[in-house]
């Protein structure tokens, strides 16, 4: 074919594709002014931002404030409890799957689906509730302490304890998240061909056997994709958490990236400092991401693209 | 029968037993948490704080519930989170099924350009500040519209809904009113939109509780308090401590039992609160939880 006629066919495709273009333009526009134009002002972190002068109009001051922020004396506190939060996360990563295939097991549909719609539940109760019940219940007179003194033990206010950060806030994200993860793997599970589950039971594989060597081995890719997912946001914590169970007694341990940025940014109004620490913070995600794309698809030759 | 049989039987009932058990005991401990708020909510707080109501309401009484009504910043709140939630919504679904229908025609030219430009947002953002500052320049600070515009398209649900329209929806359907002569507009809301119904609620579903849960957009935004979503104000209520209790001023007690009270009450308060604020959505969500699961499953098939 020709240019000549290949730019013909282009053109007259784009005649007949008018409507489908009108149709998602209004997503564009709207993607484009909260998503890219935002992009364009992350240069501010290379300048010094001062609003009299705009985003353009403000001097470039080079990197000046990713030295700063990797020099604040702080920065490397606030990594590791970024990295600790993360790290504990990850070791819950297989209880949703071991939780799906028990679940699996369940012989009586009526009673699996009722343990399915109560622990799904806890995924509908938003961020500041469960903080708030966290909070209630980790207090002096709370459920926790209630029960630790009914076991002779010593009452502790958990919420101003540096050390007991972590562990509350993968707990809680535990509750809220059990049921809800089992889903994707209930759904592979259920893709198992059951011809398969019999060949195994009449080669004499029991109950165990057969998720072991069946059922497992058939939710790997999954399981693989999940992973890689929460490797790529290892350095991010979600803010809204953090920032709602933080309080000046366990600051120590609570100060992470997002809620850094927020301080620094919204509150002392340092917008390049701010600026500079976000992009970081999103360069660090993205390489991690890729990172683990790339292993995986060695690996267990499974990945995202 | 012959031993073996037997013993494979019975070697299997145990099997059940223990995944039974276990299966329960994690769903009990799952539920317990709001079970324990609902019924502190309605026992004397005195006997909260002494550990009776462990397994069920002590000393019924709805006093703290007679507080709570009286807590103003809680119904305004409820009320600006209905209207954000609904209006919020609607703007989301605007943006995303058409534009998730049109990214199925493999016809389309830059096509991949087009999804790539969506699917960039998913790991590459702004940040905090460049956002701030542009929707500042759009005067939308401490303006309750951008509680209503900001969900706008989330690109996850918007990989959902193509999946779902790619693989249930049949090409033929749509070559055969081409045939017949049919315009692109008139394929969408002809063919496309009656079988997309299933689709269209679970993103209503994904997107309204977003909208009602989140608290990130107006803590950042909204300074007025007239303005302020439900979960904001659950924020200042439960964890910043800032109950209004202005009518248990006129109660007359010795000052230190007042003290005492008056703290107990608020502590019962936030667990009736937790309760009213989780209350809408708990009870919505059994009629709808086919649809939800459906939408993360159309999402796990890989987008």
């Amino acid at each position: 074919m020709t240019k000549k006629t290949k730019m013909k066919n282009l053109i007259k495709q784009l005649n007949r594709c008018k409507m489908l273009y009108l149709m998602i333009l209004p997503a564009i526009v709207a993607v484009f002014i909260f998503h890219y134009i935002p992009l364009y002002g992350v240069q501010i972190a290379f300048k010094d931002y001062r609003s009299s002068l705009g985003i353009v109009g403000s001097e470039w001051v080079g990197l000046k404030h990713f030295k700063n922020f990797i020099n604040y004396p702080y920065f490397g506190k606030i990594m590791i409890n970024t990295l600790r939060i993360n790290l504990l996360s990850l070791t819950t990563f297989p209880l949703p799957i071991i939780f799906s295939l028990m679940l699996n097991e369940l012989r009586n549909e009526k009673f699996k689906k009722v343990c399915q719609m109560i622990t799904y539940a806890p995924h509908f109760v938003s961020t500041v509730v469960v903080c708030s019940m966290v909070i209630l219940f980790t207090n002096r007179n709370g459920l926790i302490n209630i029960i630790i003194r009914a076991l002779g033990g010593e009452v502790v206010d958990y919420m101003a304890v540096p050390e007991a950060f972590a562990p509350i806030y993968v707990i809680s994200g535990l509750w809220s998240s059990l049921g809800w993860g089992t889903i994707i793997y209930m759904a592979a599970l259920s893709g198992v061909s059951p011809e398969l589950i019999d060949a195994a039971r009449i080669d004499g594989a029991g109950r165990m056997q057969v998720v072991w060597h069946v059922q497992i081995p058939h939710i790997v890719p999954t399981v693989v994709t999940m992973f890689i997912l929460q490797i790529g946001s290892l350095v991010g914590v979600g803010f809204e958490k953090v920032f709602a169970l933080q309080n000046n007694l366990n600051m120590e341990a609570s100060s992470v990236i997002s809620t850094y940025t927020y301080q620094v940014g919204l509150i002392q109004h340092q917008f390049s400092y701010s600026s500079a620490i976000g992009l970081f913070n999103n360069f660090i995600n993205v390489i991690l991401i890729l990172l683990a794309n790339q292993i995986s698809k060695k690996v267990a030759k499974v990945s995202l693209w | 029968m012959t031993k073996t049989t037997i013993k494979r039987r019975n070697k299997i009932q145990m099997f059940d037993v223990i995944n039974v058990t276990l299966v329960f005991l994690i769903t009990a401990l799952m539920m317990y948490p709001l079970y324990f708020c609902v019924v502190a909510s309605f026992s004397n707080p005195n006997q909260v704080a002494l550990g009776r109501t462990l397994l069920w309401i002590q000393d019924f009484t709805l006093d703290i519930y007679k507080f709570v009504i009286e807590e103003e910043q809680l119904w305004i709140g409820y009320r600006n989170s209905i209207v954000y939630t609904i209006l919020g919504t609607l703007w989301s679904l605007v943006l995303t099924i058409p534009a998730a229908y049109v990214l199925t025609k493999k016809y389309l030219p830059f096509r991949n350009i087009i999804s790539w430009y969506f699917f960039l947002t998913m790991y590459v953002s702004g940040g905090m500040i460049p956002g701030y500052l542009l929707r500042k320049s759009l005067n939308l600070v401490d303006n309750p519209l951008v509680l209503i515009i900001d969900a706008g398209v989330s690109c996850y649900n918007m990989i959902v809904t193509r999946q779902y329209f790619s693989s249930n929806i049949p090409d033929a359907l749509y070559e055969a009113a081409y045939i017949d002569g049919a315009t692109e507009g008139q394929c969408f809301a002809k063919i496309a939109m009656p079988l997309a119904k299933p689709i269209i609620a679970v993103m209503a579903l994904y997107y309204g509780v977003g909208n009602w849960n989140s608290y990130y957009t107006a803590l950042i935004y909204i300074r007025d308090k007239n303005y302020f979503p439900l979960q904001l104000v659950l924020r200042n209520i439960l964890i910043n401590n800032q109950l209004a209790l202005s009518n248990m001023d006129n109660l007359e007690a010795g000052a230190i039992e007042y003290l005492v009270y008056r703290a107990r009450m608020a502590e019962g308060m936030k667990y009736a609160i937790v309760f009213i604020a989780s209350a809408p959505l708990l009870i919505a969500y059994p009629f709808v939880q086919k649809y939800f699961a459906k939408g993360v499953m159309i999402g796990g098939v890989k987008g």
